[in-house]
């Protein structure tokens, strides 16, 4: 099992250094107890969601003409705000220069933007779904050793 | 709801889902019962201070809440109009109320303070926040002057030192602008490095 929590601890070490967590994700693991022993993963999930949810409300947004940059500029808004909230921390970083082109009503510019926030948020995802795949494997490997006994 | 006499209870206000998971789970792992509804309207509500009654009515327990905590941007009713509301309140204007934004704009904070919010607090909200959010409630101190020099927070390793901030002309009661003794009960500022439009 040691094995497995190397693996662990190194994945998300690289996750930290390459900028794709913060330290209000730390915070979040911090409020993980007995109590709640699966907190991150339900907020993570919620974030997967709504990020889904605003990421195609955006892309249809741009696709309308006119476009209204008023409304995609509040979809981001509240994208950096759920980002900034988890602690994903280069989506929360692309969400501020997206926003900064619906105030310059720069469409080009949104365009890029969406396609650099899908592509983000695709990287966290996949990131945090293997993050979560490791512990749920050091779980399993840890019950069955009780059992064994 | 039951609440126990011991326990504080916030009502925490906020139309983000994931803030208010979060802001939950913060008050909760600090010892505080939760409430959290997702709107200014429903705050008013809980209180019993919506439209249809003028204040909150004993049909029952009374409702103790210690602490108000809100998100200013809200649609419909912001963070702050929600304040002002709750202050207008001859039951309620003694509740600390604290504000929430993910913008570090001057003007907004200050008049947040003005209107006599306890303090205002950057997002995302951390645990060293919540921390000093239970030394309001545990003081609960009545008629804190609403014009103290704003006071700064190293608690937290993401504050900054702000540049000196000049007060507004008010009268303020005998306790000088920089007097130790009242940290805990001053509006406090947290300034974030990060938290840049």
């Amino acid at each position: 099992m040691d094995h497995l929590h190397r693996k662990l601890r190194d994945h998300e070490a690289a996750m930290f250094q390459q900028g794709y967590l913060d330290d209000q994700f730390s915070q979040l693991q911090k409020l993980q107890d007995d109590t709640s022993p699966d907190f991150v993963i339900e907020v993570m999930t919620m974030f997967f969601d709504d990020s889904e949810k605003l990421l195609n409300n955006m892309s249809r947004a741009l696709e309308q003409v006119p476009v209204n940059f008023k409304q995609i500029d509040a979809h981001a808004h509240q994208q950096k705000g759920s980002s900034a909230s988890v602690g994903a921390a280069r989506v929360k970083n692309v969400c501020g220069t997206f926003r900064n082109f619906c105030e310059a009503q720069n469409l080009e510019g949104c365009v890029r933007c969406l396609q650099q926030l899908q592509q983000e948020y695709s990287l966290l995802k996949n990131n945090l779904k293997y993050l979560f795949k490791l512990q749920q494997e050091i779980k399993t490997a840890g019950r069955s050793i009780h059992t064994r006994g | 709801m039951e609440t126990n006499s011991e326990e504080v209870h916030v009502l925490a206000v906020d139309d983000s889902l994931i803030d208010r998971k979060v802001i939950e789970r913060l008050l909760k792992i600090s010892a505080c019962k939760v409430t959290a509804v997702d709107s200014g309207i429903r705050a008013l509500q809980f209180l019993g201070l919506d439209e249809q009654r003028e204040n909150s009515e004993s049909d029952g327990s009374p409702l103790k809440v210690d602490l108000v905590i809100t998100d200013y941007c809200m649609p419909e009713m912001t963070g702050y109009e929600l304040l002002k509301k709750i202050k207008e309140s001859s039951t309620f204007k003694e509740i600390p109320v604290v504000i929430m934004s993910s913008e570090n704009v001057l003007p907004r904070i200050d008049r947040c303070l003005e209107e006599g919010a306890k303090d205002f607090i950057i997002k995302p909200v951390k645990l060293c926040d919540v921390k000093r959010l239970k030394g309001y409630m545990a003081t609960r101190e009545v008629g804190v002057a609403i014009n103290n020099k704003p006071k700064l927070e190293e608690a937290c390793k993401h504050s900054l030192s702000p540049p000196s901030i000049s007060s507004s002309s008010s009268p303020s009661p005998s306790s000088s602008p920089l007097s130790v003794s009242s940290v805990i009960d001053s509006p406090i500022r947290r300034f974030k490095m990060t938290d840049t439009e």
